[in-house]
């Protein structure tokens, strides 16, 4: 499936199996995670795809081992994904983030700001929103009130940097 | 009132170019129309029954003389002449194109406004108390609150796309002119028993709609630099485990319901446990960058008495009459906050022409430092104004049929667009409120029932706020015609109670009869200065019931 | 919230095709071969082959995003022989609010019914 990060469309480096299988990087359902953590071959690459009404603090105790966490989106106005990428980000998640689902262009800031690093579609929707369609829509905002990779510093934050330099 | 910094103006300037890429995209066909639905409505857009409608944002109510001349511009230039203020504080225009949209945007961020988040499934816009600022027993003026709300709820990532719409109003008095108890969120300033200090009590879970609720109390006092972190644990919350499987299920009253508050509080404060404070909270000198906005106008030192505002009400009875009902105490001595009318009797109630915008505009710069409020009752407000002026304010709105006595009365109805204008609607509801604003016209039968709201939904989904109407009323259909079902006992204040039905939904053209009805049972039961409401808490809803039953009877034998 | 794919049901016949424009917002109709903003220059589907037709504008103007949330609409003949929608909802839509008989088709229209 097509897969997009801030630079464009890229190959995706994984595949997905059931459990454990003898493959350099590898996607497993959570049911089956601790049982492929506990068979990882070195220099195995291991991820879990998740729904969306999963709890994220589920996976602190092995997120350290994972390279790779997706989220399902089962439509692109289904929001609950966000909370989960920060909350993963939050607890301290620093392997790569994914989102799996319709997303439109103009959620992919606001999913790098959740701390998504790339989001996977349909052939069929990828089609229809090619690739500058989403570079564009991460640069449409260089300000918000919120920290992100692509408006960079809050506005709050940005405020607090003025003040502290004018003081 | 708040000034946008660099930083807040670039942001809305961004929005109106992604805007309009957006319909770009919607045209080409990179978006569908369920993507491109969503997405214009987080910027105000709706389709409607006979055009698309744009909302747009009056933060907290407040606006500048300077908005209010641009909004009457765009009404002109972009729409047919006028605009309908609403029960959130905000402006809807019933006839926008969506080729002009962008345009209309671009005007907008002008004048420091923008349609953002009015609509979709996202935080909107942050209500207060109209009379905030000059309220003589405010804890402090709940607007810098609101707009540090503002702020950081605009563009959240990762609260822009909730299970449904989620509403936050903030008071800083005992009594509530915001309709705290019926939002997905309230919030009261006040002060701390022991230590004096402000906070905030946090309500969670009241909303209207289908099931009705009131909101209940998750922090008796949280401190005022808890805010940002503590909203944050019950967005997230909502955001995760709302109901998404049934749009008529989703708002956070729900999942509160379904949980039981207990549960809902725990996973609360689970979450918000969870969260660093210091990076989600405001910085103390950010919350006092925004209050320097909110400092209070340079009020002239004035007695609390104008002789000649005393010598006009005794010379001229409709200067009297208006003064009655009008005008509100203010904190200064000598000041006022004086009530624009937007219920004329007979016409569609909270709209406002082009004309009527400039005559406000132009009196709130030269009697009220510039300054105009929204209220959730659909009126305008005047916040400063000076004893002295009432008397030549009062004749210039008369010019412009803007002088109604009516704030508070029986022909002071809120009403929804209804069917008249609205896609979701199952009756019209305008006309319901002008035939009893012509049943009730005279001024002095107004003024002998006294205070009496009532408040007319089109639907279910009560953007009209019938449910907490003292009387209510609710459009429905019933064998292919409009019905109504009218309700006693709704209350909308500190006081809040969700109303009860009097009987079987009835024609339209019985409606005002069957107010004359419930009028004519609390003229006759009434103690000396009992209000509506207070009849019907005292004596309860039977008498009511019987004679609303008359009514009903009367139109089966005239059927028969 | 998604819209179902199942197939709409049906209004009785006779009947017409509503839409709304999407550059403009305003009430259109199917005229059978173009879309109009005069709801009088509607096509009346009368039996099942001319609701099939209707039918298939519905669906292939609804797929290409032409024109926004295409119906069918009950009418009936009134007393002058015009046909006009049964439901009151559908016949606010082609005459505008009735609280501004200056707005909308009734007044923008010449002869708007």
């Amino acid at each position: 499936m097509p897969l997009l990060d801030r630079n464009g469309w890229k190959s995706d480096e994984f595949a997905r199996y059931d459990a454990f299988f003898d493959a350099p990087a590898i996607i497993v359902p959570p049911e089956t995670l601790n049982a492929a953590l506990a068979e990882r071959l070195p220099q195995q690459r291991i991820g879990v795809e998740i729904p969306n009404t999963f709890r994220p603090d589920l996976l602190a105790p092995v997120q350290d081992q994972l390279s790779l966490v997706i989220v399902q989106f089962p439509a692109f106005s289904d929001g609950r994904g966000f909370s989960i990428g920060r909350m993963l980000r939050e607890q301290g998640y620093t392997g790569t983030l994914r989102a799996n689902g319709r997303l439109v262009p103009d959620e992919f800031a606001f999913a790098r700001s959740c701390g998504f690093d790339e989001i996977e579609m349909s052939e069929e929707h990828a089609a229809r929103m090619p690739a500058e369609q989403w570079l564009a829509a991460a640069e449409t905002f260089s300000i918000a009130y919120h920290n992100g990779p692509d408006a960079g510093a809050s506005i709050f934050a940005r405020r607090r940097q003025r003040r502290s330099e004018a003081a | 009132m708040y000034r946008y910094d660099e930083f807040d103006e670039l942001l809305v300037r961004e929005r109106v170019e992604q805007f309009r890429d957006q319909v770009q995209r919607r045209l080409d066909g990179s978006l569908t129309e369920d993507e491109f639905k969503l997405l214009r409505q987080m910027n105000g857009v709706y389709l409607q029954l006979h055009a698309y409608m744009l909302r747009v944002a009056i933060p907290y109510g407040t606006l500048s003389s300077r908005q209010m001349r641009q909004l009457a511009l765009i009404a002109e230039r972009h729409d047919r002449g006028y605009g309908h203020f609403t029960t959130r504080q905000n402006i809807q225009y019933n006839w926008p194109k969506l080729r002009e949209l962008p345009d209309i945007f671009e005007l907008l961020a002008d004048v420091e406004m923008h349609g953002i988040q009015t609509s979709g499934n996202c935080i909107r816009n942050i209500s207060a108390d109209h009379l905030a600022g000059v309220a003589a027993d405010e804890v402090e003026d709940p607007r810098p609150t609101a707009e540090l709300l503002r702020q950081w709820s605009t563009l959240h990532p990762e609260f822009s796309f909730l299970p449904r719409k989620f509403k936050i109003a903030v008071i800083a008095t005992a009594e509530d002119r915001a309709a705290i108890k019926v939002h997905d969120i309230g919030i009261r300033i006040l002060r701390h028993p022991e230590t004096g200090e402000a906070g905030y009590q946090i309500l969670v879970g009241g909303g209207m709609g289908r099931t009705p609720m009131i909101g209940k109390v998750i922090r008796d006092f949280l401190p005022k630099q808890d805010l940002l972190a503590f909203v944050e644990a019950v967005l997230r919350v909502y955001n995760l485990e709302g109901r998404r499987d049934n749009p008529f299920k989703a708002r956070v009253k729900i999942l509160v319901h379904e949980l039981g508050f207990d549960a809902f509080k725990a996973r609360v404060e689970e979450e918000y446990a969870k969260l660093d404070g210091p990076t989600i909270n405001a910085d103390p000198a950010e919350v006092e960058r925004i209050a320097a906005y909110f400092a209070p106008p340079a009020y002239e030192t004035l007695p609390a008495t104008s002789e000649s505002f005393e010598r006009h009400k005794q010379e001229d009875p409709a200067f009297a009459a208006f003064a009655e009902t009008n005008l509100a105490p203010h904190r200064m001595p000598g000041y006022t906050a004086l009530t624009i009318s937007l219920k004329p009797i007979g016409k569609p109630t909270g709209d406002a022409s082009a004309d009527q915008m400039r005559v406000v505009a132009d009196l709130a710069e030269r009697f009220s430092f510039g300054e105009i409020r929204v209220t959730h009752y659909q009126n305008l407000v005047l916040p400063y104004v000076k004893l002295d002026d009432v008397y030549a304010i009062w004749q210039e709105l008369k010019a412009a049929d803007l002088a109604i006595a009516n704030v508070g009365l029986i022909t002071d109805i809120i009403s929804c667009p209804g069917l008249d204008y609205c896609k979701l609607a199952t009756a019209r509801s305008i006309p319901i409120a002008e035939a009893i604003a012509l049943r009730f016209a005279d001024e002095e039968r107004q003024r002998l029932i006294g205070e009496l709201g009532i408040k007319i939904s089109g639907c279910i989904n009560a953007c009209g706020h019938h449910h907490v109407g003292n009387i209510g009323i609710l459009g429905l259909e019933k064998g292919g015609v409009e019905n109504y079902q009218v309700t006693l006992g709704g209350d909308a204040t500190e006081n809040a109670s969700l109303g009860e039905r009097l009987g079987p939904g009835i024609d339209g053209d019985k409606v005002p009869d069957a107010i004359e009805k419930l009028v004519d049972v609390y003229l006759a039961e009434r103690h000396e200065n009992e209000t509506f409401i207070e009849v019907v808490r005292r004596i309860g809803h039977d008498p009511f019931k019987a004679a609303f039953n008359e009514i009903v009877e009367g139109a089966a034998r005239a059927a028969a | 919230m998604s819209v179902p794919k199942a197939a709409v049901k049906r209004p009785p016949l006779p009947a017409v095709l509503h839409a709304n424009h999407v550059l403009d917002g305003d009430v259109i109709v199917w005229t059978g071969s173009e879309w109009s903003f005069d709801p009088q220059a509607a096509l009346v589907a009368e039996n099942d082959e001319q609701a099939l037709q209707l039918e298939a504008v519905r669906d292939a103007s609804q797929a290409s995003g032409e024109v926004i949330e295409p119906y069918l609409v009950t009418v009936r003949r009134d007393e002058d022989g015009l046909f006009v929608p049964v439901h009151y909802r559908e016949r606010l839509r082609t005459l505008g609010p009735s609280v501004r008989l200056d707005l909308g088709k009734q007044a923008d229209l010449m002869g708007a019914q």
